[in-house]
């Protein structure tokens, strides 16, 4: 059994973030990485990628959007419950070295995966720039943390009511027009944002990795359920991944597969409330 | 006539044979009342020549047997002198013999039971005895209904009844050099145990099987007995094979069931410690001989239940997960320590493992799923079996919603391959509310891999069979969902390599198979997550583990290797026995200093 050692809402009831105790996990697990877990006996095995850890403490924190069934029931979860099962670090972790200046690009909850490969580029002695986005400004997380790591911060909602109005894209291609220097894109975030900011960035010639998130199972390899086109090859995300050149992508496919399952969680998420 | 011996309800019927005229008949215990009844070998005197032991009388002659009667007072129909003689006196003993019953499972030979000591002895030659046994047939297994059975996860076979596997066992002709134990791949003893079953000493034939066996339950139910044991009994050659995995399913359910398990008491404690990475077959036999010989294990698992294939892939109705739970909890009792989530390479790495632990045994299976690669596989419903099968019995997703993870669905599903994981899918899909299901295999009938059973089983529950047929592509909808598979038909053309005929396209011969649901059951290879790590570990072209067959040692020291992480995709008896030939070799290592 896995503790929930803190628990804080991060955006009103829809955004909540998990300290869990796991001292393995967080004794291993770096930036990029992720860990699947199951609430209890009748639930699904969920990935959720791994927004910082403490290995002082060991605890690794994990931060969710509330959308279907699991992450409803997570969100009744109260500090000193437990997850069954978490069992990780997954996937392989981003390969961070000083490269100079590198930009980060972060939307919605992918924001919290963003945070901790920021915080790791940083580390490494690169002079970090972030653009993160949300919907609008309830929904906006993490930002102090980024403002804190980053050595510059722009803030987009996509109705003004923090920061600058509109997309991330848009401060994006303003950086790529004027400075010359950036190395490395990442974008983390919702799939048609990590598109077009790779559609951008591939006019720039700027090699841009993308965090994906497609639908799995065990994440050891074993069930192939989380297959990704990436250079017209398949790739496994949980073992090949989660990171890959976002400019070889196939992110419609991606988006096609990942809702397969929209009915189901729908179903579920109703079963659970009757 | 013959034929209606196995439909005779053995419980109250039984056989009773005249130590004067040497005549055999039945008689029914109803209310206490002996009702002798019609002989079984009514008109096959002739060719069963068990003259002059055994004489045929006619029903008519039965006698019905007055109320108050005692057993001691029955008359032999066919003499009329009594039963109960002085002469002869019984076999073992020496004492007389009270009452002369032919046992229920020795039909058609006469067997002796001396009811004041328990004593037993046979009346008839060798010779009789097995020429009297060729006789009898092969009992068969009494299964779910198949109509009922499809609409429920419930297992398939029930097993046999005592009677059954007394009837069974009798079959076995005890042969001084048998073929049998030749076939198994782990070498049970394979007529000691049928012996011990025909002396009604079902637990002792449990430990029996369990001395070279330490899953019988699972391997009664899995084994591809058509191809290893019962290819080879000599049975065989005139008639059916001794269902050989009928009776140790029999066992090893009786001895459960009977809870006659006993966890052994471990006199030795020795301090030396042994990690088991994966709880497959491989990991769970390895793990249970270190503990008995008094090592400290703990067995890793990624996932969060013990079993390997045995709880991931093998389904609910063909092997309940009660058993492998019953079997791993066996092994905690022992003193096994079993650590889930855990994924060796990533949660802790191979060389950490060795500064904890004298000795390492590597049983992580072939997890790897592998795929045509023809266009179309990232359709949305184009599944691996794996993940259609983990869905299934690992998240229990035909319990959905009760349980969270959706079950695939689809009304038309096909699955692409032949062999037991190919058939564990389609039973599955059919049991899932899929309307159409229907196996594709590239060669012919008589190669499919599959247990003869699995085949028989998914036939009778409606699965269809499209053999000689290859897939070229998967055809998806403007939502990228499956909607069609694109196939080729084939013919055998010279054999291969493997002495299979191999299959060739017919040229031209392309057609679609409607479906929504696409299963590819092709095999798997080794999964490579532990080596991303531990590359020390040498691997063949195929990423299987290279050991010394001898020791199942890899190229690293102190550890070692088995299962299908080493041979490929092969099977849970295989998995075992490397376990076992590990274990071995681990502990002549470690007892040696
Ligand atoms: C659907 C299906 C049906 C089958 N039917 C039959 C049958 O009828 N008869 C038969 O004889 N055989 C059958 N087989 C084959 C048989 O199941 C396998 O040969 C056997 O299970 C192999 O045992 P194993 O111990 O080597 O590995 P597995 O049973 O594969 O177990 C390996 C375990 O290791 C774990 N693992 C992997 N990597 C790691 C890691 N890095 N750290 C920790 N744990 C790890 C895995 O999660 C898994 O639990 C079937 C296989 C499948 C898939
Ligand atoms: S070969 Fe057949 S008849 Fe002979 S011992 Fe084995 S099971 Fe019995
Ligand atoms: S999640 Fe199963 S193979 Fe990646």
């Amino acid at each position: 059994m896995f503790q929930i050692v803190r628990k804080q809402v991060l955006s009103k009831g829809a955004i909540i973030r998990f300290d869990i105790n796991a001292p393995r996990i967080a004794a291993k697990v770096k930036a990029g990485q992720f860990v699947i877990i199951r609430v209890n006996e009748t639930g699904e095995r969920i990935p959720l990628t791994v927004a910082d850890k403490d290995a002082f403490s060991g605890t690794i924190t994990l931060i969710f959007q509330v959308v279907g069934k699991t992450t409803a029931l997570m969100r009744s979860l109260k500090e000193g419950d437990s997850l069954k099962d978490v069992v990780g670090p997954l996937g392989k972790a981003a390969e961070v070295e000083n490269i100079g200046t590198v930009i980060m690009v972060g939307g919605g909850t992918g924001v919290a995966i963003l945070h901790h490969v920021a915080k790791a580029y940083k580390e490494a002695g690169n002079y970090v720039i972030g653009i993160i986005g949300a919907r609008d400004k309830e929904t906006m997380i993490l930002d102090d943390e980024m403002a804190h790591i980053c050595d510059e911060l722009i803030i987009t909602t996509d109705d003004g009511s923090f920061g600058e109005r509109g997309f991330v894209t848009t401060p994006l291609k303003k950086y790529l027009d004027e400075r010359y220097d950036i190395k490395l894109a990442y974008a983390i975030g919702p799939i048609i944002m990590m598109k077009n900011v790779c559609n951008l960035t591939k006019k720039y010639n700027l090699h841009t990795m993308v965090s994906l998130n497609p639908v799995m199972i065990d994440g050891t390899g074993m069930c192939g359920g989380c297959r990704v086109t990436v250079d017209n090859r398949t790739q496994f995300c949980c073992v090949d991944g989660p990171d890959f050149n976002g400019h070889l992508v196939d992110f419609d496919e991606l988006e096609k597969r990942n809702n397969i399952y929209l009915k189901d969680e729908k179903d579920s998420l109703l079963n659970s409330i009757r | 006539m013959l034929e209606d011996v196995k439909y005779l309800k053995f419980k109250t019927y039984l056989n009773t044979y005249c130590p004067h005229c040497r005549n055999t008949f039945n008689y029914e215990r109803k209310d206490e009342k002996y009702i002798v009844f019609k002989s079984i070998y009514k008109g096959e005197e002739a060719e069963l020549k068990l003259s002059p032991y055994l004489d045929v009388f006619d029903v008519e002659s039965s006698v019905e047997v007055a109320e108050n009667d005692r057993l001691d007072d029955l008359i032999c129909p066919k003499c009329k002198k009594s039963l109960i003689v002085e002469e002869p006196v019984c076999g073992e003993c020496g004492s007389p013999v009270a009452e002369l019953i032919i046992t229920a499972f020795s039909k058609l030979m006469p067997f002796f039971i001396c009811l004041k000591h328990g004593c037993t002895w046979h009346g008839l030659s060798k010779a009789d005895e097995n020429r009297v046994k060729l006789k009898i047939p092969r009992q068969d297994m009494p299964e779910q209904d198949m109509k009922l059975r499809v609409a429920n996860h419930g297992e398939v076979p029930y097993g046999y009844t005592t009677e059954l596997a007394q009837l069974e066992a009798g079959r076995c002709l005890q042969c001084k050099d048998p073929k049998c134990v030749k076939g198994c791949p782990v070498n049970v003893d394979i007529p000691a145990f049928i012996s011990l079953i025909r002396d009604e000493k079902v637990d002792d034939a449990a430990k029996k099987i369990k001395e070279t066996n330490m899953l019988p339950a699972v391997c009664g139910r899995v084994c591809p007995q058509e191809s290893q044991c019962e290819a080879l009994c000599i049975l065989g050659l005139r008639d059916r094979p001794v269902a050989i995995g009928n009776l140790e399913k029999f066992v090893a359910d009786y001895e459960r069931k009977m809870d006659l398990v006993k966890v052994p008491v471990i006199k030795t404690k020795l301090k030396k410690k042994v990690a088991v990475v994966g709880s497959g077959p491989a990991g769970l036999t390895a793990a249970a001989d270190l503990i008995q010989r008094g090592y400290s294990v703990t067995i890793y698992e990624a996932l969060h239940e013990a079993g390997g294939v045995l709880v991931y892939g093998i389904p609910e109705f063909r092997l309940p997960k009660s058993i492998v739970n019953f079997e791993i909890d066996y092994l905690k009792q022992m003193g096994v320590k079993i650590e889930l989530n855990c994924v060796i390479g990533n949660t802790i790495t191979m060389d950490e493992l060795l500064e904890h632990f004298d000795a390492v045994f590597i049983g992580v299976g072939a997890g790897l799923p592998v795929f045509m690669n023809i266009p179309g596989e990232t359709l949305g419903n184009v599944f691996s079996a794996n993940e259609y099968l983990t869905r299934m019995n690992l998240m229990k997703a035909y319990k959905f919603p009760e349980y969270d993870t959706p079950k695939p669905k689809g009304n038309k599903v096909v699955v692409l391959g032949g062999g037991n994981v190919a058939m564990d899918s389609a039973r599955t899909a059919i049991r899932t509310g899929s309307t159409e299901v229907t196996v594709v295999y590239r060669r012919s009938r008589q190669e499919l891999p599959a247990r003869h059973e699995e085949v028989r089983h998914a036939e009778e529950e409606g699965v269809k069979f499209m053999l000689l047929t290859a897939p070229v592509k998967y055809i998806g909808n403007d939502q990228g969902i499956l909607k069609g598979l694109e196939c080729l038909r084939m013919q055998l053309g010279e054999p291969d390599s493997s002495g299979r005929r191999r299959p060739i396209p017919i040229e031209g011969s392309n057609f679609v198979i409607n479906c929504d649901v696409a299963v590819v059951a092709i095999g798997n290879s080794s999964n490579p997550i532990l080596f991303q790590t531990a590359t020390d570990i040498k691997r063949n072209k195929w990423g299987n583990v290279e050991v010394n067959p001898e020791t199942n040692q890899t190229s690293k020291e102190h550890v070692y290797a088995g299962g299908d992480i080493v041979t490929g995709a092969a099977t849970v008896i295989q998995a075992m026995g490397a376990g076992r030939v590990a274990a071995n070799a681990i502990h002549k290592k470690l007892s040696a200093g």
